[in-house]
């Protein structure tokens, strides 16, 4: 067992981990922070994505033990403290670019990291960025809508969060 | 889907790592970004008894730009190569490559060792280190040595590195030429799919604008990247759009490609050779010849 120490959306967090356990179990198991989701649980379908040190990873293909010392941002840091929905929430609830929800939180992890380096997208951006993020719902047009709606709020709100 | 249980180090020094890997034989295997390797545990394809997790081993990651080459350390993240103005100006091929390389997510974490070591032959790194004539250094506990990449890539996933060994840094060489133009293109049923087809090409012009230097690799087409041996007939023409026809298609007919669910072997053939003109097409107007 190794022990990591890890500030998971700004908070100090500790654990004991056998060295196969994944981020994503982690984080979801240890912590209680089920917003991460697994599906293809071998790096294809992107739902799992979350920031390690602010780059977008993906959570299924890290070890815990290997995210020892780094802050790991998940969707349950994205809403302010006070409740209040970060820019991207706000606009993907507008589009409705969202169905059965199973996606969503690797799509806002991954549109959050891409939007911080890159204010001004264009659709097929976007659409590029989020190749890596599958939907069997949607279609990905509002969420592709959602993202450009969320680069404008984001720049019209000064620095994005 | 979840890894076997496996022994866990994670080394500082390269030494200290090489150590590891030594020790431990054939049973251990080094992590790098871990976007091939951990999915294969996660389906219990891969089942190292213990894993030599290079990530902190910050030497590893170093870009050195020196004035007859470019070294870049083994765990240098893919993301890097569209980022570091360095790379852009000493090997554009790279910074070309990097967006078409899986995606945002696979790019913040994959290495660009580890691609190499890995060998995937429809992978973009290690056709674009062919075309660039790249050496890699290894390393082991014993000894240290060179080997160029076209003396590495040996079969499908199968490479020149012993088990004990390490990739730990690319050197590219600078093209003593006086114009030199880079470029890759590829096909891909969705962006970041690993491509049915892809091909890079290296030209060098002389002042008067005649070629003096061409290199044109394919992927996806066999288990290893296919050195072009067509490009070679441009070396002394001044480089045309015809000719570059005449050598894509040239050079598409030495492939023997895969036929499998995503194409059939003609496909990839004929897919080849107008990649293989495009790329050589776009490198020249890169060197600035005329057109």
């Amino acid at each position: 067992m190794h022990a990591v120490r890890l500030t998971v959306n700004g908070a100090e967090r500790q654990a004991r981990v056998m060295p196969r356990l994944l981020l994503a179990d982690l984080l979801r198991e240890e912590f209680g922070l089920t917003g991460t989701h697994l599906g293809c649980e071998h790096g294809a379908c992107g739902a799992c994505t979350v920031l390690v040190d602010g780059e977008p990873v993906r959570s299924c293909l890290l070890f815990a033990v290997q995210a020892n010392g780094c802050r790991v941002d998940t969707v349950e840091g994205l809403a302010g403290a006070d409740g209040a929905l970060h820019p991207l929430q706000e606009a993907f609830r507008a589009r409705h670019a969202l169905q059965c929800g199973f996606c969503t939180p690797g799509m806002l992890m991954t549109l959050t990291a891409y939007l911080r380096e890159h204010s001004s997208p264009t659709e097929s951006d976007i659409r590029e960025i989020l190749s890596g993020n599958l939907c069997r719902c949607t279609g990905y047009q509002n969420i592709v809508q959602a993202g450009l709606n969320a680069a404008a709020a984001l720049r019209a709100a000064g620095a994005p969060r | 889907m979840r890894p076997a249980p496996f022994e866990y180090f994670a080394p500082r020094a390269v030494d200290e790592a090489l150590e590891l890997l030594a020790r431990h034989g054939t049973d251990a295997k080094p992590l790098a970004g871990g976007q091939s390797l951990v999915p294969m545990m996660n389906m219990r394809l891969a089942r190292p008894a213990v894993l030599v997790d290079l990530n902190r081993v910050a030497a590893l990651a170093a870009v050195r730009a020196e004035p007859g080459s470019l070294r870049l350390g083994a765990l240098l993240r893919q993301s890097a190569l569209e980022r570091d103005a360095r790379i852009a100006a000493a090997a554009p091929l790279l910074a070309e490559a990097a967006p078409l390389i899986g995606h945002l997510q696979t790019r913040a974490r994959g290495t660009v060792g580890g691609s190499l070591a890995h060998a995937d032959p429809a992978a973009e790194l290690p056709a674009c280190m062919l075309a660039l004539d790249a050496v890699f250094h290894l390393r082991s506990a014993r000894a240290g040595r060179t080997c160029r990449a076209a003396d590495f890539f040996r079969g499908l996933l199968a490479t020149a590195l012993e088990s004990d060994e390490l990739l730990v840094e690319i050197e590219i060489p600078a093209l003593a030429m006086e114009r030199t133009g880079q470029a890759i293109a590829e096909v891909a049923r969705r962006h970041g799919d690993f491509a049915l087809v892809g091909a890079c090409a290296v030209l060098g012009l002389d002042a008067a604008g005649i070629c003096r230097h061409a290199a044109l690799v394919f992927f996806g087409t066999g288990d290893v990247p296919h050195v072009s041996r067509a490009a070679a007939a441009l070396v002394g023409e001044r480089p045309t759009p015809a000719r570059f026809g005449e050598a894509g298609r040239a050079a598409a007919a030495e492939l023997e490609p895969r036929a499998d669910l995503h194409a059939t072997a003609e496909y990839r053939r004929r897919v080849a050779a107008g990649l293989g003109t495009q790329a050589l097409g776009r490198a020249a107007t890169r060197a600035g010849a005329a057109a």
